[in-house]
């Protein structure tokens, strides 16, 4: 067993951890933070992006103790209950950014990364090519780079 | 995933002591080739070494006439690194066309060399810059270094530190993505050295990265896409698999190697 303390959504946690426990079981299993989903577990599908330190990473690939003493920001992180949506979430709501909805969580934190790196101002192109590692079996994907887009320039609103 | 003790190291020293002291102990760095690995149960290590808070082990700097990466240097540093981007752009090119923006903001320099992948897309730049690979023991040469699918004249306990890249007169990377996994089917980065030309081929060796010397010969006449005409990759020793015949990636390795050469010519 390994002591980890690590900040998620804001929130200071400690626990202690089977050193094998993946971040996404932590965050799913311990935490109860069922937002960020498992797709695929092998590293492919970006169902369970989270932002570790800020940046886009996948949960399922990471070990829970490799992010002790770190900062994880998860879905249920962009917005508190019953507060608004975050302007990303919104624009995914807007423009019928999901169908399922299961890759959903790991688009939009993939999204937010891709928002923080590259700015407001995206063009499809560049949308496309940054959603490499996030599948979706649903929307054949122009719902949700329209999504992007709209969300991109809510946020620089918002900001 | 098999049980195993995790170790953060504040040092290279002390990393290097815990891998002497702890009988098949690895290192991790990213963790982007090794966890999926340890999850299939191809590796259970007893204990995990964790290179990644290892202040320093990360700087990209200039050093006299080599740009000089650190081994935990994340891909996503390299490829926004305006360092880099001055002195190897080609270099900067290849590492922000590693998988996708999650795998670039944890995998690192030195976990994809010490893997040497035969489809990764780093070995193809040391070979053909004639990079050395710095260890917490020696200096390797790149031709010293890679010695064929997966493996390495890394010894158990030893830890690259740095990458030492001497500056090319003109380079380009150029790769065919495989669609599903976006690895190289086949990548070539050609190289204009001061001395000589290189051009080195990931994905397609079944031994993994090597030197097209066919190509370089040509080349070392004249740097330009217009002497290859003629020239041509032998399928022999090529790798044969569902993503392509032999023959289709000697193909690839011609075509490639004149966009890379036009690629870098017009830089
Ligand atoms: C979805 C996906 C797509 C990918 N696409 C590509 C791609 O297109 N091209 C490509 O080249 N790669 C690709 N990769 C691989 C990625 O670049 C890996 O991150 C990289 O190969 C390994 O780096 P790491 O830091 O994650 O190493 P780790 O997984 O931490 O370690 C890998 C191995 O190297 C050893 N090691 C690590 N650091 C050191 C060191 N400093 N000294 C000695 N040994 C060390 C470890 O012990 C282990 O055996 C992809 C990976 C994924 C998951
Ligand atoms: S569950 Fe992590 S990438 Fe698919
Ligand atoms: S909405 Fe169903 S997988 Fe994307």
């Amino acid at each position: 067993m390994a002591k980890i303390s690590l900040i998620v959504n804001g929130n200071p946690v400690n626990a202690n951890v089977d050193s094998r426990t993946l971040l996404v079981q932590f965050l799913r299993e311990n935490l109860r933070l069922t937002g960020t989903h498992v797709g695929c577990d092998t590293s492919q599908c970006g169902a369970c992006v989270v932002h570790l330190d800020g940046k886009a990473v996948k949960s399922c690939t990471t070990l829970a103790v490799m992010a002790d003493g770190h900062e994880v920001r998860t879905i249920e992180g962009l917005a508190a209950d019953g507060a608004p949506l975050h302007p990303m979430q919104e624009a995914f709501r807007e423009h019928h950014g999901l169908q399922c909805g299961f890759c959903t969580p790991g688009m939009i934190m993939t999204a937010v990364d891709l928002v923080n790196r590259k700015g407001h101002d995206l063009s499809d192109h560049v949308i496309r090519e940054e959603l490499e590692g996030n599948l979706c079996r649903c929307t054949g994907y122009q719902n949700i780079v329209t999504s992007i887009a709209a969300g991109a320039k809510a946020m620089a609103k918002s900001a | 995933m098999y049980e195993f003790k995790y170790h953060r190291p504040a040092t290279v020293r002390q990393a290097a002591n815990l891998l002497v002291k702890n009988e098949d102990a690895k290192v991790i760095a990213g963790g982007h080739t090794l966890v999926p690995v340890m999850k299939q149960r191809l590796a259970s290590p007893p204990h995990l070494v964790d290179l990644s808070h290892i202040e320093g082990l990360d700087t990209i700097e200039m050093k006299g006439r080599s740009l000089v990466i650190g081994a935990t240097a994340k891909h996503a540093s390299v490829a926004t690194s305006p360092i880099v981007g001055e002195a190897i752009p080609a270099l900067a090119e290849l590492a922000g066309g590693i998988g996708d923006p999650a795998v670039r903001h944890k995998g690192t320099i030195g976990g994809s060399l010490a893997n040497n992948d035969p489809t990764a897309d780093y070995p193809a730049a040391v070979l053909a810059l004639g990079a050395t690979i710095v260890t917490n023991k020696r200096r390797l040469k790149a031709e010293e270094f890679f010695q064929g699918l997966f493996s390495t004249a890394l010894e158990n306990d030893e830890i690259i530190t740095k990458v030492m890249f001497p500056l090319p007169k003109k380079a380009a990377y150029i790769k065919f993505r495989n669609q599903a996994s976006r690895y190289a089917l086949v990548g070539v980065f050609v190289a204009k050295r001061p001395s000589d030309v290189r051009v080195a081929v990931t994905g397609a060796g079944s031994d993994g990265v090597f030197r097209a010397t066919a190509f370089e010969e040509a080349l070392k006449k004249r740097f330009s896409h217009k002497v290859l005409d003629g020239v041509s990759a032998s399928a022999e020793g090529l790798n044969s698999d569902l993503h392509g015949s032999a023959e289709y990636r000697a193909h690839l390795i011609g075509v490639l190697t004149r966009r890379a050469v036009e690629a870098a010519t017009a830089k």
